[in-house]
C-alpha cells in the first residue's frame, strides 16, 4: 500500500514535470509573436529594413503618432470593426443556438433533411461564393453598407454544428420537458434555460466569430468603400499599398499591434466562461 | 441618394468649421459618425440649420474618383489651384463635390472593385457615377483599350498641351488604335545605382562615367559579376532587380495572335540571371524582402540595384545611421538599358459630367510649367515635363545628397528619352508576375528551364482562359 | 424517452420550425442563391478577358473535363492533404494532452488559467501579419538562419522558401500554432459539460490519471472530437490564407504548396465563374466523401440528430 503510493508519487512529479515542461514551450511558441510584434513596432521603417534584432528600439510613440497624423481615419476604424464583430458574434451564436434548439428538441418532418443539408452546407468553400454573393449585393443595392457583412452570419453551419454537439453531450431533453410541464412557453424555455446552459459553447464561438470577423479582409474589402466606414484590416491593406512617399512599415507594425489589443481586451473578458471553470454539470442532477 | 449626399455635405460643413480650430484627428472621426446617421438627422438639420443647408446645394454635381491608395489626393490637395479639402476623402472645386474612393491593392482589390464600377456604370445614379480613375502601367492597357476610357482628345486636350510630356508616359495609355487614354504627372525613368565604396575598391574609381564602362551592355555587365565576387561582392541584390530593365526593352509583345510568346529579351534575362545565381553572384529574394534591402547597407556587400529617382530618395534608408545612403555612398549611371519603374495615370471615365473639370485637373497636373516645378520641388517627384526637369539637369546646385552631391537628372533625363514601351500588350501584368515566379523555380534549381516554362504557360492561361501557347 | 410522451410533444414540434426560420430565410438569401448560381455557372464558358465579358456558352461537362484530364487538381489535393495532416496531428495531440492535464485532477497544475489564456492568443493575429513575422524570422539573413549559422548546424544559409518540405513544414507549423488553441479550448469546453462527479468516483475506486482521460473524457467528448475532427478537415481542405501570403500565391516551390482553394483563387481573376464553379463543385464532392469517411471511422450513426 505505501509503496504503491510512492511509486504513484513519483509518477505525479514527473508527469506534473513534463507537463509543466510542454506548457512552457507551448507559451514561449504563442507569446514570442507579441514580442516580434512589439519589436517591430518600436522601430522605424528605415530600421525594418535592416531586418530583424531581438531588441527593441524607440520609435514606438513616433511610429504611433505618425500614424494618427496621417490621414486614414483609424480610431473610426476601430469603432467599425468593433460594431461589426460585436454584432456578427452576437447573431451568429443566438441563432445558431435557436437553429441547433430547433433540431436538437423537436421532431418534425423534414428535420432529418435540414440538419444534413445545413453539414454539407459547410463542407462548400467560402471562397466561390463571394462572387455570385457580390453580385447579389449589388442588385440588391447593399454595396458599402454593412448589411451584407453582419446578417449572413445568422446563417452559420459551423456554429450551428458545434452548438448542436455540445448540446448532445450536456443539454438532456428531460430539463425542456421540465420546463414545460413547469407551463413554460417555447421561447422562454430557450431564452431562459436553455441559453444560460449554452454559455460556454456560447462564449467560445462568440469568441471565435469575433476573431474572424475582425480580421476578416476579404470581403470587406470588396463591399466597403467609404474611408469612414471602413473596417481596421482594410485601412492597414491600405497603409500597405501606400505610394513610396507615405510607405512605412514601423506604422504598419503600430497599427497591427494597435488593431491586436481590443481583440485581446474581449478575448480576456470572454475568457472567463471558458477558463473559469463555470460548472454545467450541476444541473444534470 | 440625394439625401445622404446632403448629409454629406452638411457634415463636412461642420466639420469644416471644426478643424479650422481643431486639429487632424477631430475632422477623421467627426463626419463619419455624422454620415453613418445621415438619414435621420439630415431633414430636421435642413431646417434648422439654413446656412449650411446653402453651403451643401452650392454643389452641383459629383466628381467621383477611385484610386488605391493616397498620392493623387495629396497631389489634388496640394497642387490644384481651388480644391478645398473637407475631410479624408472628400473636398470641393468650385460647385463640385469631390469624393475619393479608395481601395487598397491587396489581392487585387481595386481592380475587382474598378472592374464591378465600370461594368455597372449605366446604372448608377449620376452623382454616385464613376467619373475618373488612377491607373499603373502593368494594367494600364486593360481599361485602356476598352470604351469605358474617354479618348484624352475628346476631352480637348490637343497635342500641343502634352508636347513636353515624355513619349514612353503617352505609349503606355495608347490604346490599340492610337488613341491617348490617359496622362501622368509622373516620369519614373530609372538607373543603375552603383555603390562607390565598392566602385573605388574594384575598379579604383567610383566616377559615374568609369563605372558605366563596367555596366554598358549585359555581356560586361555579367563579365564585372565575376570581378566583383572576387572581392566578395554580389553584383545585383535578386535576380528581379533587373527583370524591369530586360521587359522594358522586349522586341514583342507578350501576347501575338492570341498565343503567348516569350520574347528574345526575356530569355536573355532568364540565361543571365541563372548564370549569376549559379556562380552566387546574386540572390533570388522578392523586391522589398528583408534580404532584398540588405545591401543598403556596407555589410549587405551588394554592387547595385536598378531603380529610379524615388527609389534613390525614399527606399533606401536615407535616414538611418550605418546606411550606404545616409553617408552619400550610392552613385548613379545610365546602366546597360533604359527602363523606368512606378508612375500613375489619370483616366476619364466614359459618360463622365464633369469632363471640363477632368479636363482642366489633367491639364493643370500634367502640363502646367509652374504646378510641375512646384510638384517637383515640394514633393521630389520627377515630373512628366521635359524642359522643367531637363533645367533641373543643369541646375548646378542641384545635387542628391544620398548620391554624394551627384546630379543625377540628366542622366534620368536622358533615360526617360530612351524608353521604348511600344510592346506593351493587355496581358503585361499577369504574364510578367508569372514569368518572374516560375523562373524562380528554374534559377533555385527546383526544375529544368521547359518545366519553369510550362508552368509559366499554366500559370498564365489560369489567369487569361483565352490564350493558347 | 421522448416517445412516451409523443402525444404531448407533437404539438411543439411547430416550434422546431419557427425556430429554423431565422437561419434558412437568412441562408437561401444570401447563400443559397449565390450557391446556385455557381454549381449553374460551371456548365457554361463564362470569364471576363479584361472589361469583356466571353459566354456564358453552355458547353456541358466540359469545364470538369478539363479540371479532371489536366491532372493537376490531383496534385492540390495531395499538396493540401498532407500540410493539413502535418498541422493536425500535433494539433490534437497537443490539444487532447492539455486538456487531460487540465481536466486531470490529480496532477494539479498551477497556472492554468494563465496557460488555458494564452494558448489562444496566436488566432487574435490576422493570418497577413503573421506571414509577415514569418518572412522576418525566417528570411535568408534573419534570425533563425543566424542562430543555425552560428551553431554550426548549417554552414550555409537555408532557403527557407525554396525547398518543398520545408515550405510545407512551415505552413503546417503556422497553421498548428494559430490553431491549436482553438481545438483545445473546443476540447475544453466540452470537458467542461462532463460531470465532475464522474472523476471523484472514479478516483475513488482507483482508477489512474489515464484510465480516466480513455474510459471517461474520451467518450463523453465524442461529440465535440467529431465536430473538431470534421470541422478541421473541412478547414483544412479548404486551407487559403496561410500558403498564400506565405508563398506570395505561388505555391512555390513549384507548387508543391498551392493548395485546392488557392487554385480556385486563381480562377477568380479573370472571374471565371465556369471553371471556378467545377472547381467549387468538385471540391465539395471531395469535401462530401471525405467528412463521409470521417463520420463512419467514429462510427456516429447520429449525426443528423437522432
Amino acid at each position: 500500500m505505501t509503496e504503491n503510493k510512492t511509486s504513484k508519487g513519483m509518477n505525479i512529479h514527473g508527469r506534473r514535470a513534463i507537463a509543466y515542461i510542454v506548457l512552457g514551450i507551448m507559451t514561449f511558441l504563442c507569446l514570442v509573436w507579441f514580442y516580434i510584434l512589439f519589436i517591430n513596432a518600436t522601430r522605424s521603417h528605415a530600421e525594418l529594413t535592416k531586418g530583424f534584432t531581438p531588441l527593441p528600439s524607440t520609435h514606438l510613440i513616433d511610429n504611433f503618432n505618425n500614424l494618427l497624423a496621417g490621414t486614414l481615419p483609424v480610431i473610426r476604424g476601430m469603432l467599425n470593426s468593433l460594431f461589426v464583430s460585436v454584432a456578427c458574434a452576437a447573431l451568429c451564436t443566438y441563432f445558431s443556438t435557436m437553429t441547433a434548439y430547433a433540431i436538437h428538441v423537436y421532431d418534425f418532418a423534414g428535420k432529418k433533411f435540414i440538419s444534413t443539408f445545413i453539414l454539407a452546407v459547410m463542407m462548400i468553400p467560402t471562397q466561390v461564393t463571394v462572387l455570385g454573393f457580390l453580385q447579389l449585393i449589388g442588385k440588391m443595392g447593399l454595396d458599402d453598407s454593412y448589411v451584407p457583412l453582419i446578417v449572413p452570419a445568422i446563417a452559420a453551419p459551423v456554429t450551428y454544428f458545434y452548438m448542436k454537439q455540445y448540446m448532445e453531450s450536456t443539454l438532456p431533453l428531460s430539463l425542456v420537458e421540465s420546463a414545460r410541464i413547469d407551463g413554460a412557453n417555447e421561447f422562454y424555455t430557450f431564452n431562459k434555460i436553455v441559453l444560460p446552459l449554452m454559455k460556454p459553447a456560447i462564449s467560445v464561438q462568440a469568441i471565435f466569430t469575433f476573431v474572424s470577423n475582425w480580421n476578416n479582409y476579404f470581403t470587406p474589402a470588396l463591399i466597403l468603400h467609404t474611408d469612414t466606414k471602413k473596417t481596421l484590416p482594410i485601412l492597414i491593406a491600405q497603409l500597405r499599398s501606400a505610394d513610396w512617399l507615405k510607405f512605412d512599415m514601423g506604422q504598419v507594425y503600430v497599427m497591427i499591434a494597435f488593431s491586436i489589443f481590443p481583440v485581446i481586451v474581449v478575448y480576456l473578458i470572454l475568457s472567463k466562461y471558458i477558463v473559469g471553470g463555470v460548472a454545467v454539470g450541476a444541473v444534470k442532477g | 441618394m440625394k439625401r445622404k449626399w446632403l448629409a454629406l455635405g452638411l457634415s463636412a460643413v461642420m466639420v469644416s468649421g471644426l478643424a479650422a480650430c481643431g486639429g487632424g484627428a477631430a475632422s477623421s472621426t467627426a463626419p463619419a459618425a455624422e454620415s453613418t446617421k445621415a438619414e435621420s438627422t439630415a431633414p430636421a438639420a435642413e431646417s434648422t440649420k439654413a446656412e449650411s443647408t446653402a453651403a451643401a446645394e452650392g454643389t452641383t454635381s459629383t466628381l467621383n474618383i477611385y484610386c488605391w491608395n493616397e498620392e493623387f489626393k495629396t497631389r489634388l490637395e496640394d497642387h490644384y489651384p481651388g480644391y478645398e479639402k473637407i475631410d479624408a476623402t472628400h473636398g470641393k472645386i468650385g460647385d463640385v463635390a469631390v469624393n475619393f474612393n479608395i481601395t487598397p491593392n491587396t489581392d487585387n482589390a481595386y481592380q475587382n472593385n474598378l472592374d464591378e464600377t465600370l461594368l455597372n456604370m449605366d446604372s448608377a445614379a449620376a452623382d454616385s457615377k464613376i467619373d475618373m480613375f488612377l491607373v499603373e502601367a502593368d494594367y494600364a492597357l486593360k481599361y485602356v483599350d476598352t470604351d469605358y476610357t474617354m479618348n484624352v482628345k475628346d476631352l480637348g486636350i490637343t497635342d500641343e498641351d502634352i508636347s513636353k510630356q515624355y513619349k514612353y508616359t503617352q505609349d503606355i495609355v495608347t490604346d490599340s488604335n492610337g488613341n491617348l487614354k490617359g496622362l501622368s504627372w509622373q516620369g519614373c525613368p530609372g538607373v543603375l545605382i552603383y555603390n562607390r565604396e565598392a566602385a573605388k575598391e574594384v575598379f579604383g574609381s567610383d566616377d559615374p562615367a568609369t563605372v558605366q564602362e563596367y555596366v554598358k551592355d549585359w555581356d560586361t555587365f555579367a563579365k564585372t559579376a565575376d570581378t566583383l565576387k572576387e572581392k566578395g561582392y554580389n553584383i545585383l541584390s535578386s535576380v528581379n532587380d533587373s527583370y524591369r530593365v530586360f521587359s522594358n526593352n522586349v522586341s514583342g509583345k507578350w501576347v501575338q495572335d492570341g498565343k503567348i510568346v516569350v520574347d528574345p529579351a526575356l530569355v536573355n534575362w532568364v540565361d543571365n540571371s541563372k548564370a549569376l545565381v549559379e556562380k552566387e553572384e546574386t540572390g533570388t529574394h522578392a523586391l522589398w524582402s528583408d534580404d532584398w534591402s540588405k545591401g543598403f547597407y556596407p555589410d549587405g556587400k551588394v554592387f547595385c540595384y536598378f531603380g529610379p529617382a524615388w527609389m534613390i530618395d525614399f527606399s533606401m534608408a536615407a535616414d538611418t545611421e550605418g546606411s550606404i545612403a545616409n553617408a552619400g555612398g550610392w552613385g548613379a549611371t545610365v546602366g546597360p538599358q533604359g527602363f523606368f519603374w512606378g508612375g500613375t495615370w489619370i483616366c476619364a471615365a466614359k459618360d463622365t459630367d464633369n469632363a471640363d473639370l477632368i479636363k482642366d485637373i489633367m491639364l493643370k497636373l500634367t502640363c502646367d510649367d509652374e504646378v510641375m516645378k512646384e510638384i517637383v520641388t515640394k514633393d521630389n517627384d520627377f515630373v512628366n515635363n521635359k524642359p522643367v526637369m531637363e533645367a533641373m539637369a543643369k541646375d548646378e546646385s542641384y545635387g542628391d545628397a544620398v548620391l554624394g552631391g551627384q546630379n543625377a537628372l540628366a542622366m534620368f533625363c536622358e533615360g526617360a528619352d530612351k524608353i521604348d514601351l511600344s510592346n506593351l500588350s493587355n496581358y503585361d501584368q499577369g504574364c510578367n508576375e508569372e514569368f518572374q515566379n516560375a523562373m524562380k523555380n528554374y534559377f533555385e534549381g527546383g526544375m529544368s528551364y521547359e518545366e519553369a516554362l510550362n508552368l509559366f504557360y499554366k500559370a498564365v492561361v489560369e489567369k487569361y482562359p483565352e490564350l493558347s501557347y | 424517452m421522448n416517445k412516451v410522451k409523443r402525444g404531448k410533444v407533437v404539438s411543439y414540434n411547430r416550434w422546431g420550425y419557427i425556430f429554423l426560420i431565422p437561419f434558412v430565410v437568412v441562408y437561401v438569401v444570401f447563400q443559397l442563391i449565390p450557391l446556385c448560381s455557381t454549381v449553374y455557372n460551371s456548365f457554361f464558358e463564362n470569364y471576363r478577358s479584361g472589361l469583356t465579358q466571353i459566354g456564358p456558352n453552355f458547353v456541358g461537362l466540359g469545364n470538369y473535363q478539363k479540371l479532371l484530364s489536366d491532372g493537376d487538381i490531383w496534385q492540390y489535393l495531395k499538396n493540401t492533404m498532407i500540410m493539413w495532416v502535418m498541422g493536425f496531428v500535433p494539433q490534437i495531440v497537443v490539444s487532447l494532452l492539455l486538456g487531460a492535464w487540465f481536466s486531470d485532477p490529480s496532477l494539479r497544475l498551477k497556472g492554468q488559467r494563465f496557460f488555458k489564456t494564452v494558448i489562444y492568443l496566436p488566432n487574435l493575429i490576422m493570418a497577413s501579419a503573421f506571414s509577415m513575422l514569418f518572412f522576418t524570422l525566417f528570411a535568408d539573413t534573419g534570425p533563425v538562419n543566424s542562430i543555425l549559422l552560428q551553431t554550426g548546424v548549417i554552414s550555409k544559409a537555408y532557403k527557407f522558401m525554396s525547398h518543398i518540405w520545408s515550405t510545407r513544414t512551415l505552413v503546417a507549423f503556422m497553421n498548428f500554432i494559430m490553431w491549436f488553441g482553438n481545438t483545445t479550448i473546443l476540447l475544453m469546453a466540452g470537458m467542461m459539460g462532463i460531470d465532475t462527479s464522474l472523476y471523484e468516483a472514479a478516483q475513488v475506486d482507483g482508477a489512474t490519471a489515464t484510465q480516466i482521460f480513455y474510459k471517461i473524457t474520451l467518450p463523453l467528448l465524442r461529440p465535440i472530437l467529431i465536430y473538431v475532427m470534421v470541422t478541421s478537415l473541412i478547414g483544412g481542405l479548404q486551407m487559403f490564407d496561410v500558403p498564400q501570403i506565405l508563398t506570395n500565391g505561388t505555391g512555390d516551390p513549384g507548387r508543391t504548396s498551392m493548395t485546392l482553394i488557392m487554385f480556385l483563387n486563381k480562377h477568380l481573376f479573370s472571374k471565371n465563374y465556369g471553371m471556378g464553379g467545377a472547381l467549387s463543385v468538385l471540391l465539395f464532392i471531395i469535401t462530401g466523401v471525405l467528412s463521409l469517411i470521417v463520420f463512419r471511422m467514429s462510427g456516429d450513426n447520429n449525426k443528423d440528430g437522432r
